[in-house]
């Protein structure tokens, strides 16, 4: 079997060498026998998809910065881009200090949320697992819920108009929670013994924080219960210029470490004992993945608030489309897809043609809850 | 000859317990595992079998003593060294969603490749030579999720393989399987290990394959663990000590475990052939207890071509009968 479907195209090359005796023919074969050879265990998936989805990455970015409530022509957009100046100085305005970082933050978030998915899911064997599972995500919002429902005085005039200065406070906020939460975490991952222990622990964690938000929330002003009530719907609409680097450096750090768990992600499709036969480090790894999806899901947290469904829905999707279970190809695909997904749900969160903004949590969930469901009728793929 | 691929020296396993005394399951194992060698672990169910294995694999830590591979504590190996020396393979295949044959067994190749798992050609052949050792080339583009459980074990085994280490320990790898399956892995574990000089130890429950394919046998019982050639054990009484149990006895003829013959009526039976083995068990299960000497009843087989013709003498009478169901049935007659 080996040496037929191994040696098929290599004697189609020679055939067609042998026929018309040209150079292109053989160099075609030989490519075609050596991709045969090389992506033996792709057989049956799709790995190709994924030269095809940067483009469809470019378009989706493209529209993003297209579409809006004003409308600008595209080669204006682009030669903003490129370091030009718009016809109007409010175009290169809108471009540069609204569209560009959104566009930036739905593509981080999407990607963080995505791949922070996958580790979960890989990790915990769980096809529901998802990237807030451990915690994180109900950190972030105790730590918004303090902030909001109880400063008083100057902050909660500052917060009662959500001004920059109440943003950059709930970012902060918020990235403080899930920094602890996440540091806690961490402490817990380094005692126990199984990822089904880290998941009932994360889990009993997000309940126990979700309790401490709750009374809060009982005991706060209505108006300020408002302020709250629009940061859990989540947006990428709140991280500025001078922000952006920072999450795109905790996004990056977080994506990094994420490469460099392929290859026990994989062992760990197997189980964890089979993982360990292989030669995983049981501890490392789980650090490795525990803090990877903590940088990922912290940062986005902080600066887009708890972003529904992408985390557990884009790999899913991913799988389905690659039809495979190699991280190999599912971590630049859960990227890709995780960005395409973010950048989809930011443009019609917006409502193009239309003054209307929904709340981006509600546009995920009606995204993404489809999405889930075919993917379970279809059979839940790549996690048993 | 070189020494042991994996030895213990005054090994004991088990489970250590807060606030109570440790569960130590064996102790003082002085066992030893060579290249070459089929060995066949065997013992009642909740013995400690599983934690035995897990002990020597590394993966759980011994009460006291010491696991010794090639020589050196296992302790000292890093994950990635101890996975080149020594693979594992469970009782349950795992059934990983959209992945294929190759892909499964290219995961043996992890304690051999770079960081992200790239496969060189070395590691591509030894993919296809594993997945021909054991007979499933045709598996190797087919998705693992569609397979039999049969042909998920026999890649789990091919992945194994596939890691070249020069150990291989397998925790009952054979008992989802059908009997012919079992009957298969087992040879395909002896060619194995006698072919590409691997150390093999296989638990399991399979007494009369493990009697027929295994180099050696660790019996384990309560008291600890005697090993040994499966005959010695046979012979010696040991290997029906291990399992004993009431109204079950070990026949040292047959090399199987049995009921207690039934204090029934007796019946002579004498002839030879195949025949008379499958008559035998007929008339055992019915509960009749069979000798050679003269009894009451006679049963005979007469040679008559290639067809078995059964004669029945009872109480003087005789009747021939063509099939063991017919004899049974006037052996019935009579009683009544």
């Amino acid at each position: 079997m080996a040496g037929k479907s191994a040696g098929q195209p290599a004697h189609r090359a020679r055939a067609g060498a042998g026929d018309r005796s040209t150079l292109a023919d053989a160099i075609l074969g030989l490519f075609a026998w050596r991709r045969h050879l090389e992506r033996r265990e792709f057989a049956g998936a799709r790995p190709l998809l994924l030269l095809v989805l940067p483009f469809l990455l470019l378009l989706l970015l493209l529209l993003s910065l297209a579409l809006g409530s004003a409308s600008i022509p595209l080669d204006q957009i682009l030669s903003v881009l490129l370091g030009g100046e718009a016809d109007q100085i409010a175009w290169t305005n809108i471009v540069l200090k609204f569209r560009l970082p959104k566009t930036v933050t739905a593509v981080l978030a999407g990607m963080a949320l995505g791949v922070s998915g996958l580790l979960m899911q890989t990790y915990f064997r769980n096809p529901l697992a998802e990237p807030f599972v451990l915690g994180v995500s109900s950190g972030a919002s105790l730590g918004v819920a303090l902030v909001v429902l109880t400063a008083g005085g100057v902050g909660g005039a500052l917060l009662a108009g959500l001004g920059l200065a109440g943003d950059l406070l709930l970012t902060v906020a918020a990235g403080l929670g899930a920094a602890c939460t996440m540091f806690l975490v961490m402490l817990v991952a380094l005692r126990v013994q199984n990822s089904v222990t880290l998941l009932i622990l994360g889990l009993m964690f997000g309940y126990l924080v979700a309790a401490m938000v709750s009374l809060l929330l009982y005991f706060a002003l209505p108006e300020r219960i408002q302020a709250y009530i629009n940061w859990t719907f989540g947006s990428f609409s709140g991280v500025t210029a001078a922000q952006l680097p920072i999450l795109a450096l905790i996004v990056a750090a977080g994506l990094l470490l994420s490469t460099a768990l392929v290859k026990p992600l994989n062992a760990l499709l197997l189980g964890e004992d089979y993982a360990l036969s292989l030669g995983m480090r049981p501890g490392l790894t789980r650090f490795g993945i525990v803090l990877a999806t903590a940088l990922l899901v912290s940062a986005v947290t902080a600066f887009c608030g708890p972003i529904a469904f992408l985390g557990i829905a884009v790999p899913h999707l991913c799988r389905g489309l690659l039809g495979s279970a190699d991280h190999r190809l599912l971590l630049p695909g859960t990227m890709l897809t995780g960005a395409c997904i973010a950048l989809c749900a930011s443009i019609i969160a917006e409502m193009p043609g239309n003054n209307l903004v929904l709340p981006l949590n509600v546009v995920t969930a009606l995204l993404g809850a489809p999405v889930v469901m075919l993917v379970v009728l279809r059979k839940v793929r790549g996690i048993s | 000859m070189t020494g042991p691929a994996l030895e213990t020296r005054a090994l004991a396993i088990g489970y250590r317990r807060r606030g109570r005394p440790d569960n130590i399951l064996a102790r003082g194992l002085n066992l030893s595992l060579r290249r070459g060698q089929l060995i066949g672990l065997l013992g009642p169910n909740g013995i400690g079998k599983s934690t035995l294995l897990r002990t020597l694999a590394g993966m759980h830590k011994p009460i006291s003593g010491q696991v010794l591979l090639a020589g050196a504590p296992i302790a000292a190996f890093s994950p990635g060294e101890l996975a080149r020396r020594l693979s594992l393979v469970l009782t349950a295949a795992p059934q990983p969603n959209l992945m294929n044959g190759y892909a499964l067994v290219a995961l043996g190749r992890h304690p051999h490749t770079d960081w992200i798992g790239r496969l060189r050609h070395q590691d591509r052949a030894a993919i296809v030579r594993a997945l021909a050792a054991v007979g499933a080339q045709d598996l190797a583009e087919r998705p693992v999720a569609e397979l039999s459980d049969g042909q998920r074990q026999k890649l789990m085994i091919a992945r194994a393989l596939a890691q070249e280490s020069a150990i291989m320990l397998l925790d009952e790898p054979t008992a989802y399987l059908d009997l012919p399956r079992r009957v298969e892995t087992m040879q395909l574990l002896k060619r194995i290990a006698h072919e590409a000089g691997r150390a093999i130890l296989v638990s399991t429950h399979e007494l009369d394959l493990a009697l027929r394919s295994c180099d050696r046998l660790w019996l384990m019982s309560p008291g600890g663990i005697a090993a040994g050639a499966p005959e010695d054990l046979a012979l010696d009484g040991r290997l029906g000590a291990t399992f004993q149990a009431d109204g079950i006895h070990f026949n040292q003829i047959r090399g199987t475990f049995a009921p207690d013959p039934p204090p029934g009526p007796a019946v002579s039976l004498s002839g030879a052939g195949p025949p008379l083995i499958w008559m035998r068990r007929a008339l055992e299960r019915s509960g009749y207890s069979v000798g050679a000497g003269p009894a009451a009843v006679e049963i005979s087989l007469l040679p008559n071509g290639r067809a078995a013709t059964w004669q029945l003498k009872v109480n003087g009478g005789s009747s021939s009968h063509r099939l063991i169901q017919d004899v049974l049935d006037a052996l019935e007659g009579h009683k009544a």
